[in-house]
């Protein structure tokens, strides 16, 4: 039991309880030693080969993981639901998207230093907010702050107002759909309806080397991983209790002296950068970001993997992620025309018979067996 | 949210520094020719009171009376469209929010007894106490045992000194509703609204909230919203009698049970 003159460190990373951390410890194993060895080390053909196929789905899956993390710290815990998480997503991999189109240098198709949808605008010079685009560490900054700066402003006014439940949801997917617009414009400046695509390299290194895909996949896993340490003790800590609190009785704390603006305006803010640092990792993994990932479809998908997976939960949602992307990348080969009815039957399912999720299934599981 | 930390630290300076030298024949809060409608209808018509430091009061009234848009207005649920609540004096009320209001020192139960269901008993007093409330504060916070003592003794009080580790969702409604009194208490008020407290409770556990009440006599001003009678009578307080969003009259009770107009209006039904 941690008490006051504990250092936050140790409170910070023991928030996370032994069977967590004996499953973090497994799961850094496999994917931060065994895939990428198993990637490098081993051609085409061995036994032991995982092929780039498999690490950029499983890469892929990893990045939609942090942002289920995200979803559960604002929907399971804050009670909030979003249906704008895809848009803080794609927010942020369109800032680190910025920084690998102008790593293409003079490799692009008109050999311009502009981007080729630029020069086919006929656009001379970058427009303002391309500015510095061209350094690694602001564009990971932007990554960051682009989606924050959005959540903070947008919820301060939407949290103030008292605006809750589906009427959050409609607002938050109506802001999703005006930007969805404004990034399908090409004046935009954002490469209109392709968005930004044929990546070169990242600081220098081919894009699309094995060493590369290693990295980013490793990189992946950390951020999930630590986004469920961060998590974990964001919801244990008071300031977690309380937000449940809100979740369960906001004018109790209204009551008690707290302002639930500012709870609910934080964990917003710290999911929208969540999203977006998942989305600047997806980026260069599957090597292209256009205004299709602000699809309503798609935010509204990421509230299904949390339910799935099991809200209130943290861990839940990413299971919920790995789940049903890895059914989807299976559906659609085997049964392309099936999925969303798959996915909607698997949502009402889950809804119907398993209120807590897969997660709660398995704490009943187990509840059952030590009884 | 540098901005609220504050705010907020302004107000608590404020109201310790009226309540440095407390004096019972102080006023504690004064509501002055407050009004209020909802669609036409007058909640409250011109009603004006004062409630005096370390005071117990007891307000009754029928239904429709306006005893709870009163304690709305006192903590800002609710905007009068005229009038002033102005606590300690200085402080005028509807000028902050809900949570600023308690933060200068007012608590208030509400009717239906209003809880964390899905924390523990323990939690609930934990997220009630008197504290720093920034998000920041909150992050960081850990309990330490000062504040394990408080709870402890609070649970005491309020008679769940059993059920500290169970979940709240899991009490009774008797013991929900001392749970909701008890996390006043850990607010450490200067004001209790209490709307209702005794509503659901058995004979014996009204007993045991009249004896709790009496004994915050003379640390905290009460203002108790009740239709139980019996329990008012226990308190042995000043009444006053709401009646139409407006005030009847006041006196012990005694006096009010005998006045005719309040036999005719509530009493006597």
């Amino acid at each position: 039991m941690s008490n006051a003159r504990t250092p936050f460190v140790v409170r910070f990373f023991s928030a996370t309880g032994r069977t967590g951390w004996i499953a973090l410890v497994l799961f850094a194993l496999l994917t931060i030693v065994a895939v990428p060895v198993c990637h490098l080390m081993f051609q085409e053909g061995d036994a032991l080969f995982i092929s780039t196929f498999y690490v950029t789905l499983i890469g892929k899956i990893m990045c939609y993981a942090i942002v289920a993390v995200a979803m559960d710290l604002i929907w399971g815990y804050a009670g909030v639901l979003s249906l704008a998480q895809g848009l803080f997503f794609a927010l942020g991999g369109y800032a680190f998207g910025m920084y690998l189109m102008r790593s293409i240098g003079l490799d692009g198709v008109y050999q311009s230093h502009l981007p080729d949808f630029m020069v086919f605008l006929d656009w001379k010079e970058y427009p303002w907010f391309w500015a510095f685009t061209d350094s690694f560490v602001y564009a990971i900054f932007l990554a960051i702050a682009a989606p924050g700066l959005l959540a903070f402003i947008f919820g301060f006014f939407v949290f103030r107002s008292r605006v809750k439940g589906v009427y959050f949801a409609i607002i938050s997917q109506a802001m999703l759909y005006a930007f969805l617009l404004l990034f399908f414009m090409n004046n935009t400046g954002f490469g209109g309806n392709n968005g930004f695509t044929d990546f070169k390299r990242i600081l220098g290194y081919d894009i699309t080397s094995p060493e590369m895909r290693a990295t980013l996949f490793a990189l992946s896993s950390a951020t999930l991983m630590f986004a469920l340490i961060f998590g974990r003790y964001v919801v244990t800590s008071k300031y977690g209790r309380i937000l449940t609190a809100i979740r369960d009785a906001e004018m109790r704390v209204m009551f008690l002296g707290y302002n639930p603006l500012w709870y609910k305006l934080f964990i917003w803010t710290v999911a929208a950068i969540i999203c977006g640092i998942a989305g600047a990792l997806y980026v260069p993994q599957v090597g292209i970001i256009n205004p299709s990932e602000m699809a309503t479809a798609n935010s509204i998908e990421i509230a299904i993997w949390a339910a799935i997976g099991g809200r209130g939960t943290l861990v839940g949602p990413a299971i919920g992620a790995f789940v049903v992307n890895l059914s989807k990348s299976w559906f659609t080969v085997a049964f392309p025309e099936y999925w969303l009815y798959f996915l909607g039957l698997l949502f009402v399912l889950v809804t119907l018979l398993l209120p807590q999720g897969l997660v709660g299934l398995y704490q009943q599981l187990r509840a059952r067996s030590t009884r | 949210m540098s901005d609220v930390t504050t705010d907020t630290s302004n107000i608590k300076a404020e109201a310790s520094s009226t309540a440095t030298t407390p004096k019972n024949d102080d006023v504690i809060l004064e509501i002055a020719n407050i009004s209020v409608s909802f669609d036409g209808f007058k909640a409250l018509n011109d009603l004006s009171m004062k409630f005096m430091r370390n005071e117990l009061r007891c307000i009754i009234g029928p239904n429709g009376a306006g005893k709870t848009t009163m304690m709305d207005c006192i903590t800002g649920k609710t905007r009068p469209d005229e009038g002033t609540c102005t606590f300690n004096n200085t402080v005028d009320l509807s000028l902050l929010t809900e949570a600023e209001i308690a933060l200068v020192g007012i608590g208030r139960k509400f009717q239906k007894p209003t809880i964390f269901e899905s924390h523990t008993v323990f939690e609930n007093l934990e997220l009630a106490m008197k504290t720093d409330k920034t998000v920041f504060f909150s992050l960081f916070a850990v309990v330490d045992d000062v504040m394990r003592d408080r709870i402890s003794d609070t649970l005491k009080k309020v008679n769940l000194g059993e059920h500290a580790d169970q979940l709240a969702g899991r009490l009774s409604h008797g013991q929900k509703q001392w749970l909701e009194i008890g996390m006043l208490l850990m607010q450490d008020p200067q004001l209790l609204l209490l709307d209702e407290p005794v509503a659901g409770m058995t004979d014996d556990e009204t007993e045991r909230t009249g004896e709790l009440f009496n004994s915050l006599k003379g640390k905290h001003s009460l203002v108790v919203v009740e239709h139980d009678m019996d329990f008012v009578a226990q308190l042995k307080s000043m009444v006053t009698v709401l009646d139409q969003g407006a005030m009847l009259c006041e006196g012990e009770m005694a006096a009010v049970q005998a006045d005719p107009r309040v036999i005719e209006v509530y009493l006597g039904r």
